[in-house]
């Protein structure tokens, strides 16, 4: 039975610090064909922060709300930009949803990991299809929760989450962007992944790899 | 390849520039305590009078920070690189400008900026402190005409920051700051040409790939892609793609009266700008258009990028007063 607590989660904010910072020139790369360029230096910027920030906490004084909300606020004020309200309003989503426990059971976190795909969606306002982050978050929540519905353990309802973003920001190539800079590219922006979508693979990547 | 700056630390090079910027004009700027990416202006916010916070990523200057004075902006919240700031800077602007008749929120329209001043909207809420936002949208180039609401805000945030300013330091009410803010940006259009790319100091690589002999109509002041690519043309002819565009929007009868602003996206000379300025002022003599007044240089700029963009503002009474109001800030004087 998996069980994660406030050290698990710090491991996994600081496996997704790595795994983005590895990755960062090839998201500015993806960025600099529909966008500005600079989408892998905030994110590599943002989880640089919720290190740096988790590197100061007290583990064992430190609840999983608290320590996701310490990323959030971390995150923010490091980036600003687009990720930065997004990545911390689902840090801070996935805080609430997991207020008052002091460890995390597998169906405690993929709740977390529900909320956060939720959060990305209420604050970026975008629906699937519009060629954005969430064309990977959604179906990677969807795919986590009917995983561990089904019985499949944490670990491999996190590879179908996994999956599933794969899928997702492959499909980004073939649309039109609706919201965000590139949306004023119009049919400029097919053939091309979107930048957001590819950050969220690698997210999603680390916390698998941390937490499988 | 890397690209050639004069930088320390990639990842140093807003703190430093504010660093630079608060010590060239330490009379008219000043930060918040605590919060060093809140530009305040030193001789501007006051008791009864509407706010106006304006902000954005940095690499723009001498937007936004640059208006930041007496009859302009009051406080500017400074972003990274192309990058909108957090919201606890622009938060810590509000309180800083506010005179407790109302804060407005003023800056170009991109999501990223949009999502972090309307969460510091909200905690400002929490702070007594109301805030109404106008946005920016005079690329004529960013969106069609029917989506204007879709469009970026470029270097037009010049003139209409200037009429808004101008609205506050009258002492206006809240309600009509913002119809003046909000007709201001009705009334100006942009359109923008790029030659060269830029470079971000992080990664100091060309942010876009063009040809040797070309350039790229309606691209945005990130680098984002245009509306169209093609042969380099002259002076002459790049000018006169980008008024016919504007004037098919503005649609100015003959005898009307405009404000003009020829730009620099960063390192294309005043040389060009002037020759360029030459052409629209003949054009618009040509349609019966009379010229009120004229800025020609770096106003909003993509770092090193080389191109131009020529704005127009549509002027009646109301808004040529607000333009010819005097202000004072650390790069830019008017009256």
């Amino acid at each position: 039975m998996t069980s994660i607590d406030t050290a698990g989660l710090k491991t996994m904010f600081d496996a997704i610090a790595v795994a983005i910072e590895a990755d960062k020139d090839r998201l500015c790369q993806l960025d600099g064909v529909i966008g500005d360029a600079d989408h892998g230096i905030a994110m590599a910027l943002g989880f640089g922060a919720v290190r740096d920030a988790l590197a100061l906490l007290d583990l064992a004084a430190t609840e999983p709300t608290a320590l996701l909300n310490t990323a959030a606020k971390s995150f923010l004020n490091a980036v600003g930009a687009s990720s930065g309200p997004l990545y911390a309003t689902a840090f801070m989503r996935g805080a609430a949803a997991v207020k008052g426990k002091t460890t995390l059971a597998g169906a405690d976190f993929i709740a977390l990991f529900q909320a956060m795909a939720q959060g990305i969606q209420d604050r970026g306002k975008a629906e699937i299809g519009e060629k954005t982050m969430v064309d990977a978050w959604l179906p990677a929540a969807q795919a986590a929760a009917a995983a561990h519905a089904s019985g499949k353990t944490l670990s491999e309802s996190l590879a179908a989450a996994l999956q599933a973003a794969e899928r997702g920001a492959e499909a980004t190539k073939e649309m039109i962007a609706a919201k965000g800079r590139s949306s004023r590219l119009g049919e400029r922006s097919l053939g091309h992944m979107d930048p957001g979508a590819a950050s969220a693979v690698t997210v999603i990547g680390a916390m698998r790899k941390s937490l499988g | 390849m890397q690209t050639k700056k004069i930088i320390n630390d990639g990842n140093r090079t807003v703190d430093e520039m504010l660093e630079g910027i608060l010590a060239a004009h330490p009379r008219h700027l000043t930060s918040a305590e605590g919060s060093p990416r809140s530009i305040i202006a030193r001789d501007g916010p006051r008791d009864g009078k509407v706010g106006l916070v304006i902000g954005g990523g940095s690499g723009h200057e001498p937007t936004f920070l640059g208006f930041v004075g007496k009859g302009l902006a009051d406080a500017a919240a400074i972003g990274n690189v192309f990058a909108s700031p957090p919201p606890d800077p622009i938060l810590e602007c509000a309180k800083a400008a506010s005179g407790g008749a109302g804060v407005l929120f003023m800056y170009g329209n991109y999501a990223g900026d949009v999502m972090n001043f309307d969460m510091a909207a909200e905690m400002a809420a929490m702070d007594d402190i109301e805030v109404r936002t106008v946005l920016t949208t005079d690329d004529v180039a960013s969106a069609p005409r029917d989506q204007r609401h879709k469009r970026r805000g470029v270097a037009g945030n010049f003139f209409i920051f200037k009429a808004a300013g101008a609205a506050c330091d009258r002492m206006l009410s809240f309600d009509e700051c913002e119809r003046i803010a909000r007709k201001a940006n009705d009334h100006t259009f942009t359109m923008g040409v790029a030659l060269s790319p830029c470079s971000l100091p992080q990664t100091r690589r060309p942010n876009f790939e063009i040809g040797p002999d070309e350039m790229e109509i309606g691209m945005g002041i990130h680098g984002e892609p245009g509306i169209a690519r093609g042969k380099l043309k002259t002076a002459d002819e790049i000018t006169d793609e980008m008024l016919d565009k504007i004037v098919d929007e503005m649609a100015p009868a003959r005898g009307d009266k405009v404000a003009v602003l020829v730009n620099s996206l960063g390192s294309t000379p005043l040389m060009e700008l002037y020759i360029m300025n030459r052409r629209v002022k003949r054009r618009l003599g040509d349609i019966g258009v009379s010229v009120h007044a004229t800025w020609v240089g770096n106003y909003c700029t993509s770092l090193e990028m080389a191109g131009a963009s020529v704005t127009l503002m549509h002027l009646d009474d109301e808004l040529q007063t607000m333009l010819d109001h005097p202000c004072d800030c650390a790069m830019f004087r008017a009256g």
